[in-house]
């Protein structure tokens, strides 16, 4: 991505009136926005036609929040951008408005969210705005807070924006740190357009079923697996055996762009000793 | 701010200590309408702070129509859910203060929106709780 606003300056700057206007107006931001807090929510996997109480992380002007209503349940935003509350509130949501900085951790008392969610906006938590700023206190921070808010067995769906695999791995391992399971959903990882990251963080020890990734070719997987299971069991290719040629052929036509020549009844055979 | 929130907000603070409950001090307060569901009232009674909902509502003047101590079977109670929801969603508190019990900080509420921002400072302090242990 060429243009990343974390690098401009801190959030609660580069979402001005101005910025925050264009959540409300711009159809594709809306959109984009929709189908990524639809996709979360799914993610959340909330038991039907029970109203619960969710946390959003980074709500902005509530485009995430007014789905959230929708869906039949009571939330809370908490949000750094005056601007964007601003409009929030203009639009009349049904959800409770907090100005706060998430780096700071989220000001609830334990065990009183059914869920959290946050469409693009941990990944700011990757850049010091200011000299005091530590990006690794800071995570540690909100997810250490984030934890004890939620109710046990409660889930928190993260879509973040991450720079590079650092920085994912950092938030991975912060949240990790803090008592979090789980892990990143990675949908669409084939396109770098369509390709989003949530980071599915669960309370509580359970066996966790981890939800499964969209624009994933089914039968690739089913190769992937049936190839993983292989080499599990111990059988490896030793090298320059027949199977190891074989493979190596395979690779080779696979990446093409060079003649390989074709596997018959000789392929791998050892020549005679008199040559 | 509606009541709800306030009932579960809190001001962390160094050392684990925790601003809880929040001192309410409103100037101005609107009446919102909001839809009725048994079945969230019922869901939030178990995580409510039941007394921390009466005090809010006495700190703004207005405890006169919930009992002191929570009833018995009062998921029953028409009357009594019908003011427990007029409680927690109904009353929004547009401009007003919060008050940290342990520190004294104030929190500004402003257009309905309270504001939990620390300074750096304050930030720092937060945060170095983790290395003094």
């Amino acid at each position: 991505m060429s243009h990343r606003p974390e690098h401009t300056g801190p959030a609660e700057l580069y979402y001005n009136s101005v910025e925050a206007r264009k959540y409300t107006q711009n159809g594709r931001i809306i959109e984009v926005q929709l189908t990524m807090t639809q996709r979360a929510v799914e993610i959340l996997n909330l038991p039907a036609d029970c109203p619960q109480l969710l946390l959003d992380i980074g709500c902005g002007s509530g485009l995430s929040g007014e789905y959230i209503t929708e869906q039949g349940h009571h939330w809370v935003g908490l949000d750094i951008s005056q601007a964007m509350l601003d409009v929030a509130r203009e639009r009349e949501v049904d959800g409770d408005l907090l100005l706060g900085d998430m780096g700071q951790g989220v000001p609830f008392r334990p065990g009183v969210f059914d869920g959290a969610i946050s469409i693009s906006a941990v990944q700011w938590l990757c850049n010091a705005d200011t000299k005091q700023h530590n990006p690794v206190k800071r995570m540690y921070t909100l997810f250490s807070t984030l934890y004890s808010a939620l109710r046990r067995g409660a889930k928190a769906v993260l879509q973040v924006y991450p720079e590079n695999s650092e920085q994912m791995e950092l938030l991975t391992f912060q949240a990790t740190k803090v008592g979090f399971t789980g892990g990143l959903v990675i949908d669409f990882p084939h396109s770098s357009k369509a390709k989003k990251l949530y980071l599915c963080l669960f309370t509580g020890g359970a066996p966790v079923h981890m939800p499964v990734p969209l624009g994933i070719d089914n039968t690739l997987q089913a190769a992937y697996t049936q190839k993983k299971q292989l080499t599990s069991s111990g059988h490896k290719n030793l090298f320059k055996s027949k199977s190891w040629i074989l493979a190596k052929k395979e690779r080779r036509r696979k990446q093409g762009g060079r003649t390989v020549r074709p596997d018959t009844k000789y392929t791998g055979r050892r020549r005679k000793g008199k040559f | 701010m509606k009541l709800i929130t306030h009932n579960i907000l809190q001001n962390n603070m160094k050392d684990g200590k925790k601003g809880y409950p929040l001192v309410l001090q409103a100037t101005k307060i609107d009446k919102v309408i909001a839809e009725f569901n048994q079945e969230f009232l019922l869901r939030m009674l178990d995580r409510l702070e039941y007394h921390v909902l009466i005090h809010a509502l006495e700190m703004i003047g207005m405890k006169d129509f919930l009992p002191i101590i929570l009833p018995e079977n009062c998921s029953e109670d028409e009357a009594f859910m019908k003011n427990l929801h007029h409680a927690l969603l109904e009353i929004d508190i547009i401009e007003g203060e919060l008050i940290c019990p342990e520190s004294g900080r104030k929190f500004p509420i402003k257009d309905g929106i309270p504001n939990m921002l620390l300074t750096d400072e304050e930030e720092m302090a937060v945060d170095s709780e983790p290395k003094s242990k």
